[in-house]
């Protein structure tokens, strides 16, 4: 287990390193996503190593978002101040969002399959 | 030590006090969400910042003085993104099986994500951090925190965009599919990770096992597009 979030972290690290040498517009855990998914198709024991931590990881993701979301009482004036584009952006753009990725799925898979509900 | 004058002192400056009550606070919010049936609205998340938050504003609490036990928590989020390989390695006969409707839709579904929220943000007269904080708002904190420091937003203000996102997006997806005739479960599923990233990913579990697989796929599929499209979308609107 320890071994397995060394690896995490390792594969976080070249990815930082890796952003930030070859001036990546891409935050450096995403780069060490790629690597990590790119290094585990050659080799697949990798993916086995890391199943259990990464798991774990993303199950307890919602508490992760804590510390960052008390970080907002630092930015109350700006949120009643900007109260109105927030709620805009939150509400309407979600929708939108939805609506459209559901539309062009379906579209999509359609025509290359003449309606599959998939269910 | 004398006096509970004294001993408040001490534990309110020290990091472990505000590390155990934040992980205490989470528990007990995690439990309550558990009791309710996992209802959309009450949302483990908020509880525990609305409570965190509250015990740090009636305590006068700085948020540096918070910052040093909740930093370990927070440190945990690099890790946990590049624990994303493991949920798309696994998805990745389905990902090739699809793959038409995945890239049609995460061309589709990433643009209008960043481009309505950074219109509708302007239009309804947000300033240029405000803007930079929201674009990346359908994506897993992690990656958005990180999207928005690159953009010039405020990492904190999209921590709670994103969580605002995510739940209105698990509250939004079942009706909002049935009022759009959609009875494709993967489209339904693609659609509530795309959209509304872990939380509506959590969502599409409870209700559909083929539409959570899909929602975990699009959350982290939509992670890495957004993190690669949103400075440049970002920068053209």
């Amino acid at each position: 287990m320890l071994r397995a979030f060394v690896v995490i972290v390792c594969f976080q690290f070249a990815g930082e390193a890796l952003s930030r040498l070859a001036g990546l517009p891409v935050p450096g855990p995403v780069v060490g996503l790629a690597l990590l998914v790119l290094a585990a198709l050659a080799w697949p024991a990798l993916q086995r190593e890391v199943e259990e931590v990464a798991d774990t990881l993303l199950r307890h993701l919602s508490l992760l978002f804590v510390p960052a979301g008390v970080g907002v009482l630092q930015y109350l004036d700006l949120m009643r101040s900007e109260w109105l584009p927030l709620l805009a952006v939150v509400v309407v753009s979600t929708a939108l969002t939805l609506a459209v990725s559901a539309l062009a799925f379906t579209a999509v898979s359609r025509r290359g399959r003449g309606g599959d509900t998939g269910a | 030590m004398r006096g509970p004058g004294e001993f408040w002192l001490f534990l309110s400056t020290s990091p472990l006090f505000w590390l155990a009550l934040t992980l205490g606070a989470y528990v007990a919010a995690d439990a309550l969400a558990a009791r309710t049936g996992r209802h959309p609205a009450v949302n483990p998340v908020l509880l525990t910042v609305a409570g965190v938050g509250a015990v740090l504003l009636a305590t006068g609490t700085s948020h540096q003085t918070y910052f040093a036990g909740a930093q370990f928590i927070n440190v945990l989020l690099g890790p946990a993104t590049v624990a994303f390989a493991v949920p798309i390695l696994r998805h990745r006969s389905a990902i090739r099986r699809n793959l038409p409707a995945i890239a049609a839709t995460l061309a589709a579904g990433t643009t209008t994500g960043v481009v309505s929220a950074v219109l509708l943000a302007k239009l309804f007269g947000g300033g240029q951090a405000l803007v930079a904080s929201v674009a990346p708002k359908s994506v897993t904190a992690p990656i958005a925190m990180g999207i928005s420091r690159e953009i010039g937003g405020l990492p904190e203000l999209t921590a709670v965009v994103v969580i605002a996102t995510g739940i209105t997006g698990a509250v939004l997806v079942t009706p909002l599919m049935d009022a759009l005739g959609i009875r494709d479960w993967r489209a339904r599923g693609f659609a509530a990770g795309l959209a509304a990233h872990g939380i509506g990913t959590a969502r599409a579990l409870q209700v559909n096992p083929v539409a959570g697989t899909f929602a975990g796929l699009a959350l982290a599929l939509n992670g890495l597009v957004t993190a690669l499209a949103a400075p440049l979308l970002f920068r053209l609107f």
